[in-house]
């Protein structure tokens, strides 16, 4: 962004190094993307809250929104509407100022990753050196946010939900911080960009199918954002049926929207940073970086409007995974959910480290083996995957199900 | 440099701005006509029983606390992660491994030790020590009589 900023001073005749006005420049520019950024976060979250709720129907074989706008694409709009014009209440007996900090504290934590978080090749706000360390560092805000939130309420339900939210949150950063430093190692950078850079556009060039530990630390990863983005299953700290709502139980109106702004966006940063770490992020097929680099004119415009495509459309999809597993798989106890972690998770993910570390150090004695070892965990990939397609299309072949997309939508 | 991380502090900031200027701007659209019921905790449609400000299962601060420790751990392992290739390119390979061994030894034998101290049980039941001090307390009027 920062070269982007610096082509628009030139553009206008200046020298941005001399100029005296360029820090304000600066300034400016990140003020504006960090608005459209928020804004996109904030978008894409209530989308999500749609597409989530449309999921959830076709999965349970009901109807879902559909009055407002084309399909009712729209409900998320009139849900913030709503949310703006409700009452927005403080229990009297609450810490005051704790319980108005606290969604503040949410949100900040939350835009925050979007510094280092790539959208394309060129598109990233900041493509910082420490990038997936500080992401790590910064989720950790929402912690503070939710335990704010919790404690000052003053309800037994809050303090419940906030309490377990934190243990919950804080175990699985464990296994996720450890699952994500693999794909560190076989970059050999932290900078996001630099990790997507070290990856392919064809899929045996991602790090998921790098090497066995590498798979393993990929689902790790998964299972861990799964439970630090509280979604099913391991959804206890707002568990319905035991604890109401968990820590927003006291909150209500837009204060209350924050949290669920948060929860959904979260889908996105999750999915982003699983593309980015694992899954080859923005690399296009059969192009290579360096020729992303070097194109000029249309041509970059083109492949780079591709690459936005390809790391949006890796996204969405792991979006869509997760929104899957929610009306899939029932919510687990919170002793299974904390033998998980840190039982099986975090041992695994210590194995994974140890056996990247060896393997590393084979493949630079016998680069050969790398490429065996990327080939077969890729046909193994595709085998799965046909198997997986084919189990599920006798599945509906079997039951009869119809895709009714017509009379409903 | 200062560029990036001036960009985090922009970042907090507008996101500041975002919830503050919404809950400001929503100020004027919505009602505002607390009562009593309204202000009350929720607790299921009855009175609250007290506050919720008391003692808490020490078990979380337990898990706390080992969070902590390999919550460090893991920060110091990750500049020698993010090293580690070029080390191995250096033909300091082994050097890095032993490096990274240790490090990952010393999380295990920690992980060893909480897992063995059983702190890392969730249900902690009352262990077959204390039920045997208990049923022996019970039994030991019976043998002196």
């Amino acid at each position: 962004m920062q070269g982007f900023l610096d082509n628009l001073i030139r553009h206008f005749g200046h020298d941005p190094a001399t100029w005296p006005w360029t820090q304000f420049v600066y300034l400016g520019g990140m003020a504006l993307f960090a608005f459209a950024v928020i804004n996109f976060a904030a978008i894409t979250a209530g989308i999500f809250s749609w597409a989530e709720r449309r999921v959830a129907a076709r999965m349970q074989s009901r109807v879902g929104p559909n009055r407002v706008g084309p399909g009712g694409f729209l409900q998320w709009v009139a849900d913030a509407v709503k949310l703006l014009t409700k009452e927005d209440l403080v229990p009297a007996e609450a810490d005051k100022i704790l319980f108005r900090a606290a969604p503040y504290f949410m949100m900040v934590g939350f835009a925050c990753v979007f510094v280092a978080l790539p959208f394309s090749h060129r598109l990233v706000i900041a493509d910082m050196n420490i990038g997936i360390f500080f992401i790590i560092a910064v989720t950790a805000l929402i912690v503070v946010g939710i335990i704010m939130s919790g404690w000052s309420s003053n309800s037994k339900w809050s303090l419940f939900g906030a309490i377990r939210s934190a243990a919950q949150i804080i175990s699985y950063e464990i296994p996720g911080g450890i699952a994500l430093m693999i794909p560190v190692m076989l970059a050999g950078t932290l900078s996001t960009q630099g990790i997507i850079r070290a990856q392919g556009g064809l899929p045996w060039q991602w790090f998921v199918f790098d090497n066995p530990a590498a798979f393993v630390a990929f689902v790790i990863y998964f299972i861990s954002a799964l439970a630090e983005g509280n979604r099913t299953p391991f959804d206890l700290p707002e568990a319905e049926s035991e604890l109401v709502s968990g820590y927003n139980t006291e909150y209500s109106g837009m204060r209350f929207s924050y949290f669920f702004l948060v929860e959904w966006g979260n889908m996105w940063v999750m999915s982003a940073l699983a593309t980015t770490m694992f899954l080859g992020g923005w690399q296009i097929p059969g192009v290579s970086a360096a020729t992303l680099d070097a194109a000029t004119g249309g041509t970059a415009v083109a492949l780079e409007l591709l690459s936005l495509a390809i790391f949006v459309g890796k996204t969405l999809f792991w979006v869509f995974v997760v929104m899957w597993l929610r009306w899939t798989l029932p919510r687990i106890r919170v002793d299974q959910m904390m033998n998980m972690c840190w039982k099986y998770l975090v041992p695994m993910s210590f194995a994974a480290v140890a056996f990247v570390a060896v393997w590393m150090l084979v493949v630079h004695a016998v680069p050969a083996l790398g490429l065996v070892m990327r080939a077969i965990m890729f046909v193994l990939g595709v085998a799965f995957t046909v198997f997986f397609v084919y189990r599920t299309a006798q599945n509906i072949r079997d039951t009869g199900d119809k895709f009714d997309f017509t009379s409903n939508w | 440099m200062p560029f990036h991380f001036a960009n985090v502090l922009v970042f907090a900031a507008i996101a500041i701005l975002f919830v503050l200027g919404s809950l400001v701007g929503g100020h004027f659209l919505r009602p505002h006509n607390p009562t009593a019921e309204k202000e009350m905790i929720y607790e299921c449609g009855e009175k609250p029983i007290g506050q919720a400000w008391y003692n808490f299962n020490p078990r979380f601060y337990l898990i706390a606390l080992v969070f902590v420790i390999f919550e460090v751990e893991i920060a110091f392992m990750y500049p020698v992660a993010s090293v580690y290739r070029s080390f191995i390119e250096k033909g300091q390979g082994m050097l890095a491994f032993l490096e990274i061994f240790v490090f990952v030894a010393i999380l295990a034998v920690g992980l060893a030790y909480v897992w063995a101290m059983g702190d890392l049980e969730w249900v902690k039941g009352l262990k077959q020590d204390v039920l045997k001090a208990a049923r022996e307390a019970r039994e030991q009027p019976r043998k002196a009589a």
